[in-house]
């Protein structure tokens, strides 16, 4: 683990992506500590001033404390995204290395159904569940979960047929080793590289997502402090207080950058080449 | 070669079947109907009476999928709860909208992107390489709304060259929509050619890595014979599918695109209809999203099938 991570600090690029995420996380675990204000308290006092010595990055249209809001504000898309990232990974993992081992009918047909999950625009979808069950992380989690780990089920049973006829495997099944044995002890450790990769690339994309959708209206909810939000509300104002729009982006950006970045040098510190590999 | 043709027709229509069936047993699977949905607390009584009768709710669910489905084939989408007008009246101005940002957008992008591809692989790891995958990097991981507002910020508000959103009156023409139309059309462009530009660049260099690349070097046809006779053509292959799924891309990101400009297309009227819980005019858009979008992947196919004749044969 260190090894890996000593690897992927030397390169400038993989350098950047471990230090934007690790600040990232840092700042939305130490927020309470670092923000100097409520994130959510309003004051009609302090509407709309520009940055100055006590609020370094100016206040908002309610009068709360840019800086304090920003510093908050990844935390709810950080846990929500993470999650997803997780649960898409996990199931998506196992259905994948489970086709790709067993192969034949069952796989075949398993695919045409992933393929038509594929080839629909997923985002449609997610804001048709939202109507229905409505907006919020117990909504937006399962479904970021589920259509993501379609995606990571494909590239992962990708890898897991080659893998499955390698000679190790076939001497798995001669010894007549039961299914669950060969997909937990000869192929799960060959593939968990390809899982963390496809874990954090997909998590990168998630917060893509999940900004998207709080600044549609269909994310956090006010008065959460949560950057896609702040953008919403702050826009109308962009030409006299920009700083309210100016902050969030740059910090969103920045995280799903990082996290890109680093997903990347992972996947290229352990020989993974994700040069060719589609977004999905 | 007609049998072929055919499956990927099949695989088509499957796909929007399915998406159908889907997008259809989702409203269903909620607790409450459409009806209840829509009026919430004031769903009791004649007004609640007045829309299931409206909506045909009476009826088995199998029943209603079925009209519902043989209405959208005929382009009737049924009736929006909220603006109480038949669907198909409320979107077709709406679609041309939306349709002259994607398509611009898409006309715009893909040429671009793929020559910018082309560079970026020929020059392999040098400076312009890096630079572009740089930019391609960052346009695809920065979200719209972000490239958005910063154009908004620059162009509409700095230098005040286009309007910051879209101010036109229903039934504009073409030539009143250019101005409002630029920097949405630059926004999902953005997107669009940094992930086609990946594509195209991935397989330019692997196509230049290959035997009759090198065959041809030895042979001593010249290098920019070589690229575009040799290189080019194999090379776009299989970018034509991700220059399909990018249009996935599009499709979800002209949502976004449309609110951050307030836009009038199919994007905003679906937002609205979300926040009104319109949910028939919800699937109707969706519906109308995902057929555009398995329309365009079965036009890559069959672009792919017309231009290799590797996957004409037996066994693909």
């Amino acid at each position: 683990m260190l090894k890996l991570l000593a690897t992927i600090a030397s390169k400038p690029s993989g350098a950047l992506g471990l230090g934007l995420t690790l600040f990232h996380l840092a700042l939305a675990l130490l927020a309470p500590w670092i923000a100097p204000f409520d994130p959510t308290a309003q004051n009609a006092d302090t509407i709309l001033l520009a940055p100055n010595a006590s609020h370094l990055m100016g206040t908002d249209t309610l009068g709360r404390d840019v800086f304090s809001r920003v510093v908050y504000g990844g935390r709810l898309a950080i846990a929500v995204t993470f999650t997803a990232a997780v649960i898409a990974t996990l199931w998506g993992g196992f259905a994948g290395i489970f086709f790709g081992t067993v192969g034949g009918r069952v796989d075949e047909y398993a695919m045409r159904v992933v393929d038509a999950f594929l080839s629909m625009p997923w985002l449609l979808f997610l804001l048709l569940i939202i109507s229905i069950g409505g907006a919020g992380p117990l909504t937006i989690i399962p479904t970021l979960g589920f259509f993501y780990g379609v995606a990571v089920l494909r590239v992962v049973r990708g890898a897991a047929m080659q893998l499955a006829a390698r000679d190790f495997v076939t001497a798995a099944k001669a010894r007549g080793e039961a299914l669950w044995p060969i997909l937990s002890r000869e192929m799960f450790p060959n593939l968990s590289d390809i899982l963390l990769v496809e874990g954090a690339m997909r998590w990168s994309w998630m917060l893509l997502a999940f900004s998207s959708l709080s600044f549609l209206g269909f994310g956090a909810t006010p008065p959460t402090p949560d950057w896609g939000l702040m953008v919403a509300q702050e826009r109308g104002l962009l030409s006299t207080a920009p700083w309210g729009v100016f902050w969030p982006c740059l910090t969103l950006s920045s995280l799903i950058i990082g996290i890109n970045l680093l997903a990347d040098a992972v996947g290229k510190a352990l020989g993974l080449d994700r040069a060719t590999a589609v977004a999905v | 070669m007609p049998s072929l043709i055919l499956r990927r027709f099949g695989f088509a229509a499957f796909t929007i079947g399915f998406v159908s069936i889907v997008m259809f047993a989702a409203v269903e699977a909620l607790p409450g109907n459409v009806c209840t949905s829509f009026l919430q607390r004031f769903a009791q009584g004649p007004r609640l009476e007045r829309c299931i009768e409206q909506q045909g709710l009476e009826r088995p669910a199998m029943v209603r999928y079925g009209d519902w489905v043989a209405g959208a084939v005929q382009g009737d989408f049924g009736y929006s709860l909220k603006k109480r007008k038949p669907i198909n009246e409320l979107i077709w101005e709406r679609f041309r909208n939306t349709a002259l940002l994607g398509g611009l957008a898409a006309l715009l992008a893909i040429p671009f992107a793929i020559f910018l591809g082309i560079a970026a692989g020929v020059r392999r790891d040098r400076s312009l390489d890096l630079s572009l995958s740089g930019a391609a990097m960052l346009a695809m991981t920065i979200p719209e709304f972000v490239t958005a507002t910063a154009l908004i910020y620059v162009f509409a508000i700095v230098l005040q060259w286009f309007p910051a959103v879209t101010i036109v009156s229903p039934g504009a023409g073409f030539m009143q929509m250019l101005p409002n139309i630029v920097l949405p059309v630059l926004v999902l462009s953005a997107v669009l050619v940094a992930h086609i530009m990946r594509m195209m660049r991935a397989s330019v260099i692997d196509v230049m890595a290959s035997d009759y690349v090198q065959m041809a070097r030895l042979k001593g046809v010249p290098e920019r014979q070589i690229i575009w006779k040799h290189v080019v053509p194999n090379a776009m292959i299989p970018a034509l599918n991700v220059i399909a799924l990018t249009v996935a891309w599009l499709l979800a990101g002209v949502v976004v695109v449309e609110k951050v400009f307030n836009y009038p297309g199919l994007g905003t009227l679906m937002i609205q209809a979300i926040f009104d819980r319109d949910l028939p005019l919800v699937q109707a858009i969706a519906l109308i999203f995902s057929v555009i979008y398995v329309g365009v992947n079965l036009a890559a196919d069959l672009a792919a099938l017309a231009l290799d004749p590797r996957l004409r044969r037996k066994g693909h």
